[in-house]
């Protein structure tokens, strides 16, 4: 498996959603390379026959019945906004120039 | 009277339900404490005096209406910063929640608090429950009651350094991969991580959502099923709660005996990378339990040599997608809205502003384990040696009633030493990971000294899923037969602070 390369690491933190700093992307880029190259070693034993296992408990689809219950006031959901406004959140926009 | 911060929590709750002294003057003992000793250890982030007085004071409120008390009634507790609590603070460690006071209780909050568990405060973690030292959270390190230049474990050092310094008999943790063990095996204190499923996970902030269990913390074994019996059970809004009765963990915690019982040892943990002393205490550890009549036999379970790199691939895959709530728009730090910015700009200066460094590693190798072209490699194969390990621990449960190991590599490490060596902190978690992995139980206790450093040693023990309480009934066993030989409880060895 190759190494982790600066450029991908940098497209990782875009995707991440993280401002990195390039002495931050230089550090983890050196850290995430050692440490992609000790898990790599997962594909050793696992093979094709092997099924995935996603969860320890074999559960799917719980459901409740569809009631009525009471829930957060807008005053409680909006309690920690940033930023609100007629009881909404308040965000920075979300459309680009173009759209 | 006998200081009150030295008493266990059954002793606690019989003494105010006896009305020999009031849940009041139990809550102010251990908040004078907190005041005496917290500057130097630094186990709490936020200490909610006038919630617990006021919890203690309906508890004594009660008792004298004549209302029969529960079993953990009026008894203090430290609860880890991960549970959210309605109107107190909760941050994870982490700066991107400074501030932020929860408007809604975790099913756990809210079961302490009808068990009428008085809550002293929030304690210190690992940001976002990731790390093994306590040494990620965004308001500086725990240190370890035995040795303050020491970690206390993580991610919940702070809860396992509150009972180690006598700030409170009980704590709440949570378990992701040994963040309750490994705290509770370098502080000398008893910590369970219960089978997953078994404890609700609605209100605690998710870290790896397959992964993540809450459980008990206590200076003894009895008091760790006390609390266990009060938080674990059904929980309709939690899709993954196990719908059955919980194991009766109390009763077999009270009838420790381990005679006739098959235990093995799990052959994968020991040897090389693993510290002397930690070896010794554990190899007299196996010969007690061949005295106390157990039969001890080897075990091999051959893929466990392969759970932390498959750890280090589940964990931060679903870390890095529960961690995008973390977005400034709805709760939390918002940083760099100029009015000119978008949402997306914000997002990313906030993220990069309010996550610390072990945090965005993980973040980063999880995006990187799930994007397309390495998806298969790395998040899939994960997966596959999940069912290996699972497997193993099948058919060892077939051969034997629990598994022994020690429960980490080494005694409590300086603080500093791994700070910035990823590779060698995960290390911590090579024993307690694949109980995470597989969803089984797994307890802590003390089992002695290291004689090299005079440091705390844990033994591990493994159980089936939902067998929780033969848990406690070696874990009993163990312990009685150490106190006798001991003459007092390993705390009692640790420094005054």
């Amino acid at each position: 498996m190759p190494g982790i390369t600066r450029e991908e690491v940098a497209h990782l933190a875009r995707l991440s959603r993280l401002e990195l700093g390039a002495e931050e992307l230089d550090h983890l880029a050196t850290q995430l390379d050692d440490i992609i190259g000790a898990v790599a070693r997962v594909g050793e034993v696992a093979a094709d026959d092997i099924p995935p296992t996603s969860h320890p408990l074999p559960l799917t689809n719980v459901m409740r019945p569809d009631e009525i219950r009471p829930g957060l006031t807008p005053e409680q959901a909006l309690s920690g906004a940033p930023a609100a406004e007629d009881q909404r959140f308040r965000v920075p926009r979300i459309l680009g120039e173009e759209q | 009277m006998a200081d009150l911060t030295r008493l266990t929590a059954a002793e606690t709750a019989a003494r105010i339900a006896a009305g020999e002294v009031s849940a009041v003057e139990v809550a102010q003992a251990h908040l004078d404490r907190i005041t005496e000793v917290d500057a130097k250890v630094h186990a709490f982030l936020h200490v909610d005096t006038e919630g617990a007085l006021n919890a203690a004071k309906a508890v004594d409120e009660r008792r004298a209406k004549g209302d029969a008390l529960g079993p953990l009634a009026g008894v203090p507790l430290a609860l880890k910063d991960v549970f959210v609590t309605q109107g107190v603070p909760t941050t994870c460690g982490s700066k991107i929640l400074e501030g932020w006071i929860p408007p809604y209780d975790a099913t756990v909050t809210r079961r302490l608090k009808e068990a009428g568990v008085v809550i002293l405060g929030k304690t210190n973690m690992d940001e976002f429950a990731m790390g093994s030292s306590t040494e990620n959270s965004a308001y500086g390190p725990t240190g370890n009651p035995w040795d303050l230049t020491r970690i206390p474990g993580g991610s919940g050092g702070g809860s396992a350094a509150a009972l180690a310094a006598f700030e409170a008999p009980l704590a709440i943790g949570t378990d992701t991969g040994g963040s309750i063990r490994q705290p509770g095996a370098v502080t000398g204190t008893v910590g369970v991580k219960p089978t997953y499923g078994s404890v609700s996970r609605y209100g605690l902030v998710a870290f790896s959502s397959s992964l993540d269990q809450g459980g008990p913390c206590a200076r003894t074994v009895l008091d760790a099923a006390l609390l266990h019996a009060a938080i674990a059970g059904h929980d309709p809004l939690d899709s993954t709660s196990i719908d059955a009765p919980v194991p009766d963990v109390v009763g077999a915690a009270r009838n420790g005996d381990v005679r006739g019982m098959r235990i093995g040892v799990v052959k994968e943990f020991g040897g090389d990378g693993y510290q002397a002393g930690v070896l010794e205490r554990f190899n007299e550890s196996v010969e007690l339990l061949r005295e106390l009549g157990a039969e001890v036999v080897e075990i091999s379970c051959p893929h466990f040599d392969y759970a932390m790199p498959a750890y280090y691939l589940i964990a931060p895959s679903e870390a890095s997608s529960n961690l995008a709530r973390f977005d400034a728009m709805r709760y939390g730090l918002r940083v760099g809205d100029n009015g000119d910015r978008s949402a997306e700009e914000v997002m990313s200066l906030t993220r990069e502003a309010g996550f610390g460094p072990e945090v965005k590693r993980r973040i980063m190798l999880g995006t990187y384990a799930l994007s397309s072209g390495y998806y298969d490699a790395y998040y899939g194969q994960a997966q596959k040696v999940r069912t290996l390990i699972a497997r193993d621990f099948d058919a060892a449960f077939a051969q034997v009633d629990v598994l022994i190991s020690p429960t980490t590599p080494t005694t409590a490490f300086p603080i500093g030493e791994r700070a910035d060596d990823p590779m060698a902190m995960y290390l911590a978690d090579l024993c307690t990971i694949p109980s995470n992995l597989a969803g089984n139980a797994a307890m802590s206790l003390p089992c002695g000294l290291a004689p090299e450093d005079g440091l705390p040693v844990g033994l591990q023990i493994i159980a089936p899923t939902m067998a929780d309480d033969r848990l406690y009934k070696v874990g009993a066993a163990v312990e009685a037969a150490f106190l006798d030989r001991w003459g007092a409880p390993l705390l009692d060895q640790a420094p005054a602070l």
